[in-house]
């Protein structure tokens, strides 16, 4: 990965700590509220109670009640409030408690959130983060579980970020903060408690837009993002094994998709396996395949695979782990493009 | 309001008579049957709890301190109505008429869980907040519509009255005087937030006003009040008068989950220590000790019976068949579609995980 300047200096200079994701992004909250006034935190239990996954832990006692606020229990209320504090020079950044119940705020996000700059000719911009763990795999109940990116993906006016490292989960919450227009930051709960990693202490960003590659090979290129990640890495280590090597991208960004990074591996691999948690119509994975036809279809040597959730609602968690993609379905679907 | 409102209670915490003019109904076979339900679900509650810790079930919602407006609410309906309940109202459910082994499969995570009762019209928890109210009114509309005399209740916490679901539920039941029941269950929190915070009105109760409905506020504490509130409500409804707002005031004794920490926004210790002042099913004890209804062998006759029909539902969740992948794909349509029975085919290939 190509390191800027100030992050490359952040690195070997700055103190880092040892953190999880969700002391990664509880860090990055921490940073941004010390920076900038005109940040404040709002959401269900995010106060007191330092959110039901303690990402705000200890940030009201900091920053007080008027910083970290206790909202009623109304997504659309809260979304829409952050919306006015948006137009009026504040910079909310909103916590929905699960992925799976912002629905109530599917109206706020649809017609307001994504529009506000374009109705206003750009008079108004909203910049405002809603934050919002999701996934399945961690045995929550009903509707806790959903992964429905591509929803907002789908939605011109709001930018989709997801990461799936500490190191990233802090950069980009940052970065989603800094940027001027709205983002949806999603937070893989699966990997909330991990493995741990150097973070830096200070204030640095990763770039919205842009994937990495984590892992480089030569005969396949495996995309995949947030709770996806180790799952695609297992695999891909398994490969590596028998003789396969992958490039592995986490695309860390999933609108704007970073189309460089995809199709400059594509074009050296020649092969695709897509994988993610969502259902698989109308995933972001059809968009990703489009990319790909449009940059390199030429290069391919095989039909694209995706591996993904099931065009069913998310099981109760007895089930959760079959609804899931697998190492051994990624493995698969490796196998399979190789041996086209 | 809370003068425009007064708590309707018909037994007070020691377990005295405060309202005479029920005096008739408080019979000592009424007694026994809430008594007898109350215990029943507390003993599955605790239970609950501690399969939770043994990781034998996932998350668990407990409910003590709320059994009196539970029961209380459910043993009101008749057996064609509908009830439609959170994930906070098994207690309620198990009441009117849900089956054990189902329920417990639910908490552990089974699909086969969510299957309704085999005896009532009784919806699957609902857990987006409030998300039911208006299929509550929908349901007691379509009982209208066909000419019977059947209602509806639904359930619903504090924090629920902020959603718009909830105000939409209730304008929509108000204007076309469908028969439900709109039964809050207050217990001062929304996992975190105090009801203080939750909004500035200072009853729920009110709220019943802004939509010409009618409302009562009631000790949700007290069994008899419960009962009886819930009783006329449905009367009302099924005499063409429309929805009504019920308000039990009550408390959650416990953490929101077992995997919520209570201790981290209230004094929880000070929950603890004033449980047994105000314990309903102690309230109702006392009461049947005063009214010469109390018979410890029918006590000691009914825990093991209770005690036995959980162990023997525990029992079966337990040894339920193991899941089936297949489950998860053959009930979103009646038919499947092409990419459902697609995908269904490449996971049976691949054999799911190992
Ligand atoms: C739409 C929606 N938002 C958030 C949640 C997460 N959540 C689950 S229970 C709960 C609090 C509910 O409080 P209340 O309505 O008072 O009912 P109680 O749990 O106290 O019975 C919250 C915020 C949810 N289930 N649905």
């Amino acid at each position: 990965m190509v390191m800027s300047k100030e992050l490359a200096e952040s690195r070997s200079a700055v103190k880092t700590n040892s953190l999880t994701v969700i002391q990664a992004i509880n860090n990055g909250l921490n940073v941004m509220l010390g920076k900038d006034k005109h940040t404040l935190i709002l959401g269900e239990d995010v106060g007191k109670n330092g959110g039901v996954f303690r990402a705000t832990d200890g940030l009201q006692e900091k920053f007080g009640e008027n910083r970290v606020v206790d909202t009623p229990l109304s997504e659309a209320g809260f979304v829409g409030a952050a919306v006015g504090m948006a137009f009026n020079g504040l910079r909310p950044i909103v916590e929905i408690q699960f992925l799976g119940f912002i629905y109530p705020a599917f109206e706020q996000i649809a017609t307001h959130v994504t529009r506000t700059r374009t109705r206003t000719l750009g008079h108004y911009n909203l910049q405002m983060v809603i934050r919002a763990p999701y996934g399945s795999g961690v045995r929550s109940p009903e509707i806790h579980s959903d992964s429905v990116e591509a929803f907002f993906a789908h939605m011109p006016g709001i930018k989709v970020v997801c990461p799936s490292n500490a190191y990233d989960a802090k950069g980009l919450l940052i970065a989603a903060i800094e940027d001027p227009d709205p983002v949806l930051f999603l937070e893989p709960m699966r990997l909330y408690r991990g493995k741990r990693e150097d973070v830096p202490e200070a204030k640095y960003s990763v770039e919205l837009g842009k994937g990495k590659l984590v892992e480089q090979g030569d005969d396949v290129t495996v995309l995949a993002w947030g709770a996806m990640m180790p799952v695609a890495l297992t695999a891909t280590e398994q490969m590596r094994q028998h003789g396969i090597t992958c490039d592995v991208i986490d695309l860390r960004t999933l609108y704007p998709l970073d189309k460089d990074i995809i199709s400059e591996s594509v074009q050296k691999t020649g092969r695709v396996v897509i994988v993610h948690e969502g259902h698989e119509t109308g995933g972001v994975g059809s968009e990703i395949i489009s990319i790909i036809n449009n940059t390199s279809f030429l290069y391919l040597r095989a039909p694209m695979e995706r591996v993904t959730g099931f065009d069913v609602p998310v099981p109760l968690f007895a089930l959760e782990n079959d609804y899931l993609p697998t190492p051994e379905r990624v493995s698969q679907a490796i196998r399979k493009v190789v041996n086209f | 309001m809370k003068v425009r409102y007064p708590l309707f209670q018909i037994i007070d915490k020691d377990g005295n008579l405060t309202n005479q003019k029920y005096e008739d109904k408080l019979t000592g076979d009424k007694a026994k049957l809430l008594y007898y339900h109350m215990t029943r679900i507390r003993t599955y509650d605790q239970k609950g709890v501690a399969l939770q810790r043994q990781g034998r079930i996932g998350t668990y919602v407990p409910f003590a301190g709320q059994e009196a407006s539970q029961v209380g609410s459910a043993l009101a309906l008749a057996d064609d109505d509908w009830m439609f309940p959170t994930y906070r109202d098994h207690g309620a459910s198990l009441t009117f008429g849900a089956d054990l082994d189902r329920m417990l499969l639910h908490w552990n995570g089974r699909m086969e869980g969510c299957l309704p009762s085999r005896k009532k019209n009784i919806l699957p928890a609902s857990i987006p907040i409030a998300t039911h109210l208006p299929h509550a009114a929908g349901a007691a509309m379509a009982e209208t519509y066909k000419g019977t005399n059947n209602a509806a209740i639904a359930y619903f916490g504090d924090g629920a009255t902020s959603e718009g679901d909830f105000h939409e539920g209730l304008n929509i039941a108000s204007v076309f005087k469908a028969p439900v029941v709109f039964f809050n269950q207050n217990n001062g929190f929304a996992i975190s937030l105090p009801v203080e915070r939750q909004m500035n009105s200072e009853t729920i109760v009110q709220k019943s006003e802004a939509y010409g409905i009618q409302g009562v506020r009631v000790d949700g504490m007290d069994v008899f009040a419960v009962h009886i509130a819930v009783q006329e409500a449905l009367e009302r409804a099924r005499n063409g008068e429309g929805p009504t707002l019920i308000e039990a005031v009550t408390i959650r004794f416990g953490a929101h989950t077992t995997a919520d920490d209570p201790s981290k926004y209230r004094d929880q210790e000070k929950i603890n220590r004033m449980r047994d002042e105000v314990d309903p099913i102690l309230r109702l004890e006392r009461f049947m000790t005063m009214n010469g209804m109390w018979d410890e062998e029918w006590v000691k006759q009914i825990n093991a019976v209770i005690k036995d029909e959980i162990n023997t539902a525990i029992e079966a969740m337990e040894s339920y068949k193991k899941p089936d992948v297949a489950i998860m794909f053959d009930h979103v349509f009646e038919k499947p579609t092409w990419t459902i029975e697609q995908q269904r085919q490449n996971l049976l290939r691949v054999g799911g995980r190992k």
